[in-house]
């Protein structure tokens, strides 16, 4: 009973990605299409063992410039979520704020970095920062602004001051919110890095795509491609678990046995 | 004191001109329809709430902001996920003022007075799981015991057992009434189930419908420890009736 209910868990995704593979390269066979427009899988795992060094070099670095501008924003984020939640002053004057520059399509921020930093490392970091540190302010903001108010009650009741208030019950209730923002925040992290190495860039995935797009090498450019999908789902894949592994009350006990 | 507050740009009287005084030690249970202000003259009470005219005094001390050493419990037990039963159960010693410093000292000699505490109200062997591992009636007791840990003067409890079945009622109405006995804390609770009041209360005050006021003040003329044959009783059962009459009149008007 159970052995097949893992069974039915893992067998349909995985068979949907096999036959994705197949008829992506059934496609490309039977209307012939050609290369520089779209590669086989086949094509692409060639093109991916030939640029082997290289697709490596350069995914270990974008995965540097993505983990380095997220660790910023979650600094930033649980700080600025932490503020905002805790006073009503600070929320009302920097929420504005903080949406109006959420709302700025980051890609245009990039020449501005350039023009400022150059080429290279640091505008890649600061628009991974840039653009995943907001959903880390909001979900630890919520966290605190949902917090029970009977909770809240049982603490005064017992000569709690806001501070212990805040220590006792804000920041672990916010917590699951905020490992659930580490999830999105990583991708979009990673999205700001790829974008900032595409517009301006002399390292990483993006940049090597755009060179490789340049010379006409397509299925190293669609090999980028699935190396940019395979690290992205990583990175999730690993803060979802940190996220069950830390906050697991928060589902539960589906996660941990009684 | 009387008690208003603004909710939709209106005027709420929550509580109007109510006068009672609770006597050191003792069980005073406050009865009456939803809606009739007993949360918040509880409140009032532990000073989250300031009355709008009117004192509120404890121990001849009036109450101008939250006290510092007061055991609440409410309907929704609220104990904290990520926290162990034990843990919550410890919660208020890592606040209130005596204990707060010796706490990380002293948390063995802590986590034991806990432990007797949760076996006295049949939670032996429970510390170590989670909240959402044990059942409603456990929480309650759970919460009683959080109520409790810090051996508070006043306990203040807002129908502490409305959520459960009558038989788990019933069962910590006599778990209540032995820590009370043993340790004599004065206990405010109110509660809309008039069996209830009279089973566990010296004295029952009830109260009317908003604006909320006392209608009605009776003792209860019941020798402790009470029983739930004592339910059955010819005198629990004139005061119910008086009770439950006096109420009728007010709502009929």
């Amino acid at each position: 009973m159970r052995r097949r209910a893992r069974w039915a868990e893992w067998v349909p995704p995985i068979a949907i990605f096999v036959a994705a593979f197949v008829v992506w390269e059934l496609v490309v066979d039977v209307f012939n299409i050609p290369t520089f427009i779209l590669p086989g899988p086949s094509a692409v795992w060639a093109a991916f063992l030939k640029w082997r060094d290289a697709i490596l070099f350069n995914a270990q670095y974008t995965l540097y410039t993505t983990l380095v501008g997220f660790a910023m924003s979650v600094v930033a984020g649980m700080g600025l979520g932490l503020a905002v939640g805790y006073s009503a002053i600070v929320y009302r004057s920097l929420y504005p704020l903080l949406v109006a520059f959420n709302s700025v399509p980051k890609v245009a921020i990039v020449p501005v970095l350039v023009v400022w930093f150059g080429i290279g490392t640091i505008p890649a970091v600061l628009t991974a920062f840039l653009i995943s540190f907001f959903p880390i302010v909001v979900n630890v903001a919520t966290g605190l602004a949902t917090l029970e108010p009977e909770w809240q009650d049982v603490l005064r009741s017992l000569g709690a001051s806001k501070r212990e208030i805040f220590l006792k019950i804000g920041i672990p209730r916010s917590l699951p919110y905020f490992f659930a923002s580490l999830k999105v925040a990583v991708t979009l992290a990673f999205v700001g890095a790829v974008i900032a190495e595409t517009v301006a860039g002399n390292r990483g995935i993006g940049y090597m795509q755009i060179s490789a797009s340049a010379r006409f090498e397509v299925p190293l450019v669609y090999a980028g491609l699935v190396v940019l999908a395979a690290m992205g789902v990583a990175l999730y894949a690993v803060f979802a678990i940190i996220e069950k592994r830390l906050t697991g009350w928060a589902y539960r006990g589906q996660s941990l046995g009684a | 004191m009387t008690l208003e507050y603004p909710h939709e740009g209106e005027t709420v009287r929550a509580i109007e001109d109510v006068t009672l005084s609770v006597p050191r030690g003792a069980f005073v249970v406050v009865a009456g329809p939803s809606g009739c202000g007993k949360t918040t003259l509880l409140k009032s009470l532990a000073g989250l709430l300031l009355p709008t005219r009117g004192t509120v005094s404890v121990g001849s001390v009036p109450v101008r902001g939250p006290l510092k050493n007061v055991g609440m419990a409410f309907q929704n037990p609220i104990l904290l996920p990520w926290r162990k039963i034990m843990d919550n159960v410890l919660l208020p010693l890592e606040i209130v003022a005596p204990h707060k410093k010796r706490f990380h000292r002293e948390r063995k000699a802590y986590v034991s007075q806990a432990r007797e505490l949760l076996a006295s109200v049949g939670l032996e062997g429970f510390g170590d799981r989670h909240p959402w591992q044990v059942s409603g009636g456990q929480h309650q007791r759970a919460s009683l015991c959080r109520a409790l840990i810090h051996q508070p003067e006043l306990l203040l409890l807002d129908e502490p057992f409305g959520a459960l079945d009558a038989f788990t009622r019933e069962e910590l109405w006599q778990v209540l009434q032995g820590l009370w006995l043993q340790r004599r804390f004065t206990v405010f609770l109110v509660t809309h189930d008039l069996r209830e009041a009279i089973f566990l209360a010296d004295e029952v005050y009830v109260m009317s419908p908003r604006p909320g006021r006392v209608i009605y003040q009776t003792p209860v003329p019941l020798r402790r420890p009470r029983t739930l044959e004592d339910t059955f009783s010819a005198a629990f059962t004139d005061t119910y009736h008086e009770i439950r009459r006096r109420i009728g009149e007010v709502i009929a008007r």
